[in-house]
This record gives structure tokens, C-alpha cells and sequence, in this order.
């Protein structure tokens, strides 16, 4: 388990509104390993892990977005079948609340991370 | 107190100033009457003549001079002085139809200096001191009123006009302007620049501004002083009229003083034109009482405002009018409720965190008025969780709906992507197709 930084930008719910983020993610050459979309009616926020994730944070402000940075637990998973089950298993028993989570996957393909947004970071710290 | 421009105009006492407004009021209507066609066959149709004037009373036997009126006399249909003796020409921006020209004699020009001269020293501006005047130079008149009153007083101006906001930056930090001019809604664009460019605003000699020529609320002079770090004050006036100047506030800053020894002022029922005793909110009717080149006669401003009479702690005895809190004509009717945009600008400010920019759009989708407000997910308003920023958005609903009594939709809009305005904000689109 380890800590790593999440950017959330907020986005209206408009077409072509990912691609105005991506292109400054292009333009500054970083790279996306992972990322997730949550909508809802008329706004969004999208979530990503990058590899330069303060030079992002300093871009994206930049060209005027609102943007925040946190940091969220990534939890090793084995990529084969019930990885994911232990993973889960684990995290009911040790009673945290999971507010959003998707799934990054190593270059190598050894392993999957699975990026958890957990409010009571005190609580997860301990469990995990 | 700050100084007084001119004591005896200013702080006239109520009989004196009674007096001088009746006699200027039977000029300026036998003047009427005889230079402009308009205002002979206007009171004939009434049945009143110039002679029936025989108390300040008797201006409710008039007949009212609306904008329509106006822009059926385009071009030069209003004018009362020859054209030779017109050394100027203004016109009311024309965003609806033809614009309203107005002429301005050597007299009208004097006029307009000394009104602006008293409005200008009521804002704390003295010969000493370096006017930064962003209002557009031209036709409108916002440039060449603040300009002439300048002048007048001596002090120094800087006529830079509207727009190029990294110039009046510039000229703002490397001159020492100590007076800014300009309307409310620029001065926070131009905080904003400010801040981008890295210019820091409370380093800089500004001391006061005089913001006009659209409508503001006591929240936006609070924060404009915070940013700006200068002392804010309101400045009425009209074109039709003459132009800014007339009403300022003072150093007081509750309420603005209407120049009545020059213009009259009434407040009426905007639906059944009915005269309203002081006090009362209504539409703003004004009288030119010694205008030469177009002499208007209860002229409807379609601005709500009150009126208050009464010394003022600075000394003046000039009524006040309040700050105009709407239009008759923007008033909206939203569900049969009465909403001036004014008032959700107000309920919108008094959230912490949200930016002074807003859109407020109306439609009418299924037989029923909707009403949406975007507003700018600022970063002090973010969260990275969408039921925090559900909350937000609900939390900004209930404000609005507490303080205006109408329900409403709020919708968060990325951060700079409202318009900003260097002249008038629109910022209110009716999109309701009424047949």
C-alpha cells in the first residue's frame, strides 16, 4: 500500500470539455496512468494520476481551471482472477468507506493498483 | 468632512431652494413650449399651459416624456436652442432602436462642469489630485462629464478611456492615479488583471473611485474596496439629463445627493404613473430646470430609486435618492412574482467564496417560468467530491430563494468563463417566448 497524488478538476458537462483537459495534459507532457469521470446532471469532477502530478496542478491553474490536489491509498492487487475480492474483503473488514476508487495498471502488468479516495485517512493508515 | 463644492447651491435651505425650483420650473416650461413642437402639441393635448404652473405642485399636471419619445424626435427633434448655439452632441447608447440625441449649448456645458465639479469633491477629489478616467470618451458621456467636472475643479486628468486594462494598470502604478473612474463592474476586472499581472493594488496611491452608469449593491462597494483598497461611491445620472453628475454620494455614503436646484425630481407608480409621497420606492422622474439645448420635462428614467429629504451629516441639504435597485422595464415577473436582477446579485454576494460574476437566464420551457443563475465553481467553492459540491449548489439555491422568495436553479460554470465587462454588464437574458 502505498500514498500517491490525485488530481479533481471540475468540468461543466459540455462537449468537448475533455478534450480542453487532455490537450493541457498533452501540451505539457504529462503523462495519464489513470483516470475516472464522475458526472452528475450538469457538472463533473474528473479525477487522474499522472506521473508530474505539481507540475499538472501548476498548468491546469495556469490556464484557469479549478483544480485541487489530494492525496488517495493505492492498494496492491494481484492481476488474476479474485485479486480484486481480496482487496475488497480486506477493506470491509477493516470498516472504511470507500468514496470513490478505480483501477490503475502497472506497465508491467504484474500487479493493479486500486486508487482509493478514503476520507478517514487515520482509520485507513492503520488498517491498510 | 470632505469639502463643498458649492455651499450655496448645495445646502440651500427648503424655502430658498422651493423658491429657486419654482422659478426655474415656469422657465423652463414656457421654454418648452415655445422651442419644441414636442411639447406644445404634448401639453395641448394635456390642456395645460405654461401659465397653469403656479406651485412645484403643478409639474403633476404635465404630461410625462418617455424614451419613445425621444427616439421619434430623432435626430434633432428635441432641440430647443438653434442649431448654432448647439457646441455639443451626446446620444444614449441605442441598444434598442434608434439612439436619443441630446444638444448641449455653452450653458449645458457649464452646466454639466459644475455638476460633475460638486460630484467629484463629494468623492474626495481635489486639485491635487490624478483622475484616472476610464469611462469611453465619445458619444456616451461618461468620459467627457467626469472630464469637464476634472477640469473645473483642476485637478489633473488622465483621459485614458475605457478598455486596455494592462495600460491602466500601468498608468494606474506609474503615475500615481489617486482617483479611478470607471463603471463598478470594471473595477473588478480590473482586480482580477491586477492580480494576474502581479501588480499589487494595495501598493498603489488610489484613494477613491466614482463608479456609475450601471446598477451596483453595497455588497460589490464592499468588495471593491477590499480589492481596490479605495473608497467606493456611487454616481447617478443620464444622459436625457445631461449626463453623470446628477446625484453623487458623499463621504457619508447612504444615499445619493440629487442636484435639485438644476434637476426636479419625482417618484411615481411605475403601473399607474400616480405621484408618490417621499419615501416610497418608484420610478425616478426628472425635470431639466435650466437646461437649454434639450430641455426635458418629467422625463421617466425607468429607474427605481426613493427619495429622502432631511440635512445630511456632511453638511449638504440636497435630497437623496437611494441607490437604484432596478429597472421598470428589466423588472421580471417570474411566476407573477416581481424580481429585480438587482436583488439576486445581492443574495449572490452575501455567499462567501463566490465570485462577483454571474448569468442569470429565463426560459419558459413548459407553460411555466424557469429561472437558472450560473455562478463559477471558484476554487474556495470546490470540492473533490460531488455531494459537496451538490451541497454548494443547493446552499446557494436555498440563499436565493430565502432572500428573494423565488425558487430558482443554480447551475457552477467553470472558473472565467461568465462574461467579463468593461462597460455595461448584460447580464440577464430573457429567453421566454411570449406570444
Amino acid at each position: 500500500m502505498k500514498n500517491i497524488k490525485q488530481l479533481s478538476i471540475f468540468a461543466e458537462n459540455k462537449p468537448g470539455k475533455l478534450e480542453h483537459i487532455t490537450k493541457v495534459f498533452e501540451e505539457n507532457k504529462i503523462n495519464i496512468m489513470a483516470f475516472n469521470i464522475a458526472s452528475q446532471g450538469d457538472f463533473g469532477i474528473m479525477r487522474f494520476i499522472v506521473d508530474k502530478p505539481e507540475k499538472a496542478l501548476e498548468a491546469f491553474k495556469k490556464a484557469g481551471f479549478t483544480i485541487s490536489m489530494n492525496e488517495v491509498f493505492a492498494i496492491e492487487m494481484e492481476d488474476k482472477p479474485g485479486g480484486f475480492h481480496n482487496v475488497a474483503q480486506f477493506i470491509a473488514k477493516s470498516g472504511l468507506n470507500i468514496e470513490n476508487a478505480y483501477v490503475l495498471i502497472e506497465k508491467d502488468r504484474q500487479g493493479a493498483l486500486l486508487i482509493c479516495d478514503i476520507k478517514d485517512t487515520e482509520k485507513a493508515k492503520k488498517a491498510l | 468632512m470632505s469639502l463643498i463644492w458649492n455651499k450655496k447651491a448645495e445646502c440651500l435651505l427648503p424655502l430658498e431652494k422651493e423658491q429657486l425650483q419654482l422659478e426655474r420650473l415656469q422657465n423652463i416650461v414656457r421654454y418648452a413650449y415655445e422651442k419644441v413642437p414636442y411639447y406644445k402639441k404634448a401639453f395641448d393635448k394635456s390642456g395645460v399651459k405654461p401659465s397653469d404652473i403656479k406651485a412645484l405642485k403643478d409639474i403633476e399636471k404635465l404630461p410625462f416624456t418617455s424614451k419613445a419619445e425621444l427616439r421619434d424626435a430623432y435626430p434633432f427633434g428635441m432641440f430647443a436652442a438653434p442649431m448654432e448655439e448647439i457646441v455639443e452632441i451626446h446620444t444614449s447608447s441605442g441598444t434598442t432602436g434608434k439612439p436619443v440625441v441630446m444638444g448641449y449649448t455653452v450653458a449645458d456645458i457649464e452646466l454639466w462642469s459644475e455638476v460633475m465639479a460638486r460630484s467629484l469633491t463629494m468623492a474626495g477629489c481635489t486639485r491635487a489630485d490624478i483622475v484616472q478616467n476610464a469611462y469611453g470618451y465619445g458619444l456616451f458621456t461618461g468620459g467627457l462629464g467626469v472630464h469637464y467636472g476634472a477640469r473645473k475643479i483642476g485637478a489633473n486628468v488622465i483621459p485614458i478611456s475605457a478598455g486596455n486594462t494592462k495600460r491602466q494598470l500601468e498608468i494606474m502604478r506609474d503615475f500615481g492615479s489617486t482617483i479611478l473612474t470607471c463603471t463598478p463592474s470594471y473595477t473588478l476586472f480590473l482586480a482580477e488583471s491586477a492580480k494576474e499581472d502581479k501588480i499589487d493594488l494595495k501598493s498603489l496611491k488610489l484613494k477613491a473611485g466614482v463608479f456609475g452608469a450601471e446598477m451596483w449593491t453595497e455588497k460589490m462597494r464592499e468588495e471593491i474596496e477590499k480589492r481596490l483598497h479605495l473608497s467606493a461611491t456611487n454616481i447617478y445620472g443620464l444622459t436625457e439629463i445631461i449626463g453623470p453628475g446628477v446625484a453623487q454620494e458623499c463621504g457619508v455614503k447612504h444615499g445619493l445627493h440629487l442636484q435639485e436646484d438644476l434637476f426636479y425630481p419625482e417618484i411615481i407608480s411605475p403601473e399607474d404613473l400616480s405621484v408618490f409621497s417621499e419615501g416610497e420606492k418608484g420610478e425616478l422622474v426628472l425635470t431639466t430646470l435650466t437646461r437649454e439645448g434639450t430641455p426635458m420635462i418629467r422625463f421617466r428614467t425607468k429607474d427605481i430609486t426613493s427619495l429622502r429629504r432631511g440635512e445630511c451629516k456632511c453638511g449638504r441639504t440636497t435630497i437623496k435618492m437611494d441607490r437604484i435597485t432596478g429597472r421598470s422595464d428589466d423588472m421580471l415577473k417570474i411566476r407573477g412574482v416581481i424580481v429585480f436582477p438587482s436583488s439576486i446579485e445581492k443574495a449572490l454576494l452575501e455567499i462567501n467564496g463566490l465570485e462577483p460574476h454571474y448569468k442569470i437566464i429565463i426560459t419558459r420551457p413548459h407553460q411555466l417560468d424557469e429561472i437558472e443563475v450560473q455562478v463559477e465553481a471558484s476554487e474556495s467553492l470546490f470540492s473533490d467530491e460531488i455531494r459537496h459540491m451538490e451541497e454548494t449548489k443547493r446552499n446557494i439555491e436555498n440563499h436565493i430563494e430565502k432572500s428573494v422568495g423565488l425558487k430558482l436553479k443554480v447551475t457552477l460554470v467553470e472558473p472565467k468563463t461568465l462574461p467579463r465587462s468593461e462597460g455595461k454588464a448584460k447580464r440577464v437574458f430573457d429567453q421566454r417566448e411570449l406570444k
